[in-house]
């Protein structure tokens, strides 16, 4: 009986698809997002996730496992230095999937499998939506009208390219630019905080 | 292992496929730009989803 046994075989045989699953984990870490199919980007979630934890802790041990699975000393040492120091402060989730619409040919689901840290249009409006409600609790309207532009600023030097289009677009409409630059800086933290659990309704949501 | 003892007749097919329809995607409206998008799917003329620019056009497919 096949009662309860819902892991995705993703018609491989086990050596098959751990090769797979590993191929793609790799492209996945090289660059950041990648283009797959529904099913498999949901199997390449359970499989990287629990890797990138691991990176959290470098020590030999950890990254001798993270290899085993791996197989990629590129792919380890990208994973350890650049994406283990993103994710730091995310308890998981580390990955987003993005439905993009059905495969010509075959009509298979297609989506974008991304590192959640690595978004860096969805990281610049996250930070605008989470400023405003964690000053005052404002609820839903504020998102886009009033979010101040000193926090889209500190982003953009922090993070070396944000998707430009997002960022000037809002900043034409803001007017309260002024005020907002004088309380950019210390409310830094706790946007941080309900950046973290706007996120994680969003994880729900999906 | 059990055999079908007759051939299905083409009525039988047929009355048996009656109930093969196809079924109309729900729809919904791009906050951003207007397009029709399937529901829980990236705007694939703008890249926007749920109200925010999740991808570059270009790479929407
Ligand atoms: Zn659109």
């Amino acid at each position: 009986m096949r009662h309860n046994k819902k892991f995705n075989h993703l018609g491989r045989k086990s050596a098959h698809r751990k090769a797979m699953l590993a191929n793609m984990a790799n492209s996945l870490i090289e660059h950041k997002r990648i283009t797959t199919t529904v099913a498999k980007a949901k199997a390449l979630r359970m499989y990287v996730e629990p890797l990138i934890t691991k990176a959290k802790d470098d020590t030999t041990h950890s990254r001798r496992v993270v290899f085993s699975y791996l197989q990629n000393k590129d792919a380890v040492s990208e994973l350890f230095r650049d994406v283990a120091a993103k994710v730091a402060d995310r308890p998981g989730g580390y990955t987003r999937i993005l439905k993009t619409g059905n495969r010509i040919g075959d009509n298979a689901e297609m989506c974008i499998i991304e590192l959640v840290d690595y978004n860096e249009a969805m990281l610049a409006a996250k930070e605008e939506a989470a400023k405003p409600k964690s000053r005052r609790s404002r609820r839903g309207g504020a998102k886009k009208s009033d979010a101040p532009v000193a926090e889209t600023k500190v982003a953009k030097t922090k993070e070396e390219a944000p998707k430009a289009a997002v960022v000037e677009e809002t900043k034409v409409e803001e007017a309260p630019a002024a005020e907002a630059e004088v309380k950019a800086e210390e409310p830094k933290a706790e946007a941080e905080s309900t950046e973290e659990a706007a996120d994680e309704e969003e994880k729900k949501e999906e | 292992m059990a055999h079908p003892k007759h051939k299905t007749s083409k009525s039988r097919r047929d009355k048996r496929r009656t109930h093969y329809k196809a079924v109309a995607p729900t729809l919904a409206t791009c906050s951003n730009c207007g397009t029709t998008v399937k529901y829980h799917t990236v705007c694939p003329e703008c890249g926007y989803y749920r109200g925010k620019q999740v991808i570059e056009k270009e790479i929407a497919v």
